[in-house]
């Protein structure tokens, strides 16, 4: 695995430089960094900042990016809500923004970042169509409930603070980790399959179902739930009316009151701890936590449900302060990013990479065929720092990657009624 | 302060005599100026302005994407309008007011102990030390480690099965506003026992004999005399909880499995989706019902002068 990741990582390497850099061509041979001098020296004192959240501001990924590039690339890490604070108030204290695309409801209309010129970016005829074009592959559309990446992926000219209708030259961020996120159930305490959203409201899971508590995630996961179950039938459920919030909201309290809640979590550990502990058999959660359940020795299991996922993605673009020699390192740092070795180490971590074909480089055959493919296990499936993820003979849950992607139902969301629904969550959380 | 003190205080003379004159003040000196300066110019850069800002945003008016400088009092109308405010006040001030009550019962009687029952003053030290031995970890792990304890399957729920107390684990323990007060009361019991432990110290031990030789009961030895002259303690003992509960959200967030709110966490809420105004309205509205609080407190005791003296 190290040779081949090693021998796939110089081959993407040179090819991120020829598109990059015309000049650095000629370099490439005889040059260890591959650029001419003059860049090599001034490009030392480059320090690139990213911040975003502790699932995509990976440390490692900095470090390795570092010792690829030639310049600095710092990660810091934070949650969500201090995140989207620091970019609007403070754009300058970042160099790079690593986010959820629906923060760039909040950060295009400020004009806080740079728009990005996909000429100069070589991996986008490579991007899965989900982000390019909001299709999938075979050319059904992806919902749109929600933001959808594709909703706001272009804008028209650079210095545009609206989003396009169409594919444009200009993009507005760089796709980069994303997910399909369902329910985590207890196999062994809940006792029989789990086949819609609607058994998170189940008064048979009473006082030992779960949710989560970040009002914009959490509301969609009880939307998924309560249209199921046929209380409601929303027009979208990532955007949704005064009068949608209200009646979903006013289901939650009912469900509240009754019991029917253990708890409402709001980190990744919380909800880990929650499920490894019993707490709860039933409840919202990330890929990632249901691994670390597992790996804990006690059974998990990631549900495909019949309605099908809330989807997320993240993804990073660089921020408008950026001019010269550090624009210029920026757009060296999207192309190295999307060439393959940040794409293997998140798919260690059950993440998938917007460019497959890169990412599929950096990992075994037999990791390809279970993170993507949804093939058994061959042999132990390790997390990038060697810890055991998955036995071997084990499935992934829900499948290969457009088993589990080609069934989103929505996607994480900014509402234009987030106000109220904020004010809403509250009252639910207060109730 | 010696005897003489107590005994005035007792007898309620002014102190006024009894302070010491303060020093340089027969010349004009520039000293108390650059004393004092630093801490100025910090509480003005770092407090000062901030809060200023605080109460000017409060009026701003914001859409979705935008705070508007204006002045608007739409966000006051929102927080005075809303059900929810008055909800999550309810809330907050009862947390307050139970773990207030409890973290004084214990507060007082731990000073109690330690001051009038421990006899060496290695000893009361030692104990005294004791008690801030929880505060070695951080804040973060001493509220969760309770997580683990109170839960469903957790070390309390087994060990009452085990002994046949109960048949079925209780729920109640973990994850509600049982939970929440104890995490609390862990928490913020120091702040209490200090300040009372502090006053209680002070008391001259001849004014207690003289009540005793004089055929006071220990009950009214208490009321009459440790009460009173505790009363500095006791008082900044729950500015302490009563602040650091009002302005709690992560706790209350914890401990209850994020099923109880307050006030801030309400606020946090908002700021987390760019909502300022509307986060600062709420902000100010608290600060002044703290204040008012405090200024209650401070208006039944006069913590300066009973510090002074």
């Amino acid at each position: 695995m190290a040779n081949k990741a090693t021998g796939g990582h110089k081959v993407t390497r040179r090819q991120v430089l020829k598109g990059a850099v015309a000049t650095a061509t000629a370099a490439a041979g005889s040059h260890i960094t591959g650029f001419p001098t003059v860049w090599a020296q001034n490009i030392k004192d480059i320090k690139l900042v990213q911040a975003g959240g502790s699932y995509s501001a990976i440390i490692d990924i900095g470090r390795q990016a570092t010792k690829d590039l030639g310049f600095q690339v710092e990660m810091q890490s934070a949650a969500h809500d201090a995140l989207l604070n620091r970019f609007v108030t403070q754009p300058n204290s970042v160099d790079i923004a690593d986010m959820e695309y629906f923060f760039l409801y909040h950060l295009v209309p400020r004009g806080v970042l740079h728009t990005i010129d996909l000429k100069k970016y070589r991996w986008w005829d490579k991007v899965v169509p989900i982000f390019t074009k909001g299709e999938y592959p075979d050319g059904r559309k992806v919902s749109r409930q929600g933001v959808l990446p594709f909703k706001v992926q272009y804008v028209d000219n650079p210095e545009s603070k609206k989003f396009a209708k169409d594919q444009t030259r200009w993009a507005t961020a760089i796709p980069t980790v994303y997910n399909a996120d369902t329910l985590g159930i207890r196999p062994d305490l809940v006792k029989r399959p789990i086949e819609h959203w609607h058994e998170l409201l189940n008064p048979e899971f009473k006082g030992r179902s779960a949710i989560l508590d970040v009002p914009s995630i959490g509301i969609m996961d009880a939307a998924m739930a309560i249209e199921s179950r046929g209380d409601v039938k929303y027009g979208d459920k990532g955007n949704m009316t005064k009068e949608e919030i209200d009646k979903t909201i006013k289901i939650l309290v009912d469900a509240k009151k009754s019991g029917q809640f253990r708890a409402f979590w709001t980190t990744f550990d919380e909800s880990v701890n929650l499920m490894a502990a019993g707490e709860v058999v039933i409840q919202s959660m990330w890929s990632p936590a249901v691994t670390a359940v597992r790996a804990r020795g006690i059974p998990c299991y990631y549900v495909p449900l019949k309605e099908g996922y809330r989807a997320w993605a993240s993804c990073i673009a660089p921020m408008k302060h950026l001019t010269g020699l550090k624009l210029d390192a920026a757009y060296e740092y999207l192309n190295w990013y999307q060439s393959g070795w940040q794409g293997g180490f998140i798919a260690k971590q059950g993440y998938y990479s917007s460019v497959p074909e890169t990412a599929k480089k950096f990992l075994t055959d037999d990791e390809w065929g279970y993170w993507y493919e949804g093939k058994a296990a061959k042999n132990d499936i390790k997390d990038p720092y060697g810890n055991l993820m998955e036995k071997a003979g084990q499935k992934r849950d829900g499948g290969a990657f457009w088993e589990r992607m080609g069934k989103v139902a929505c996607w994480n969301t900014l509402m234009d009624e987030s106000r109220y629904m904020v004010r809403k969550w509250n009252e639910f959380v207060a109730a | 302060m010696g005897t003489g003190g107590a005994i005035l205080r007792l007898a309620g003379h002014p102190l006024q005599a009894m302070r010491p004159q303060p020093l340089g003040t027969s010349r004009v000196t520039r000293t108390p100026y650059l004393l004092v300066a630093p801490l100025t110019v910090v509480l003005i850069v770092f407090f000062g302005i901030p809060l200023v800002l605080v109460v000017v945003v409060s009026f701003f008016d914001l859409d979705k994407f935008d705070i508007i400088p204006t002045f608007v009092l739409t966000n006051y109308a929102e927080v005075f309008g809303s059900s929810l405010t008055y909800a999550l006040y309810a809330k907050t001030i009862t947390y307050a007011l139970i773990v207030w009550a409890i973290t004084l019962v214990i507060g007082f009687t731990v000073s109690y102990f330690l001051v009038f029952h421990v006899r060496s003053v290695l000893v009361q030290m030692a104990l005294f030390l004791l008690c801030t031995v929880p505060f070695w970890t951080s804040n973060v792990i001493r509220m969760i480690s309770w997580i683990p304890f109170l839960g469903r399957h957790g070390l309390f729920n087994q060990s009452l099965i085990a002994v046949g107390i109960t048949d079925h684990p209780l729920e109640f323990l973990l994850f509600s506003n049982f939970s929440v007060v104890i995490a609390y009361v862990h928490l913020f019991s120091l702040f209490m026992i200090v300040p009372i432990f502090n006053s209680m110290a002070r008391i001259d031990r001849a004014v207690i004999e003289a009540a005793v030789d004089g055929g006071a009961s220990r009950a009214r030895v208490i009321t009459e005399i440790v009460i009173p002259l505790s009363k500095t303690g006791i008082a900044l003992g729950s500015i302490f909880v009563i602040a650091l509960v009002m302005g709690d959200f992560f706790v209350v967030k914890i401990m209850s499995g994020g099923q109880s709110s307050s006030v801030v966490a309400a606020m946090s809420n908002e700021i987390a989706i760019l909502q300022y105004p509307p986060a600062a309205a709420n902000a100010v509205c608290l600060l002044i019902i703290v204040m008012l609080m405090v200024a209650a407190i401070m208006r039944l005791v006069d913590v300066r002068r009973e510090l002074s003296g």
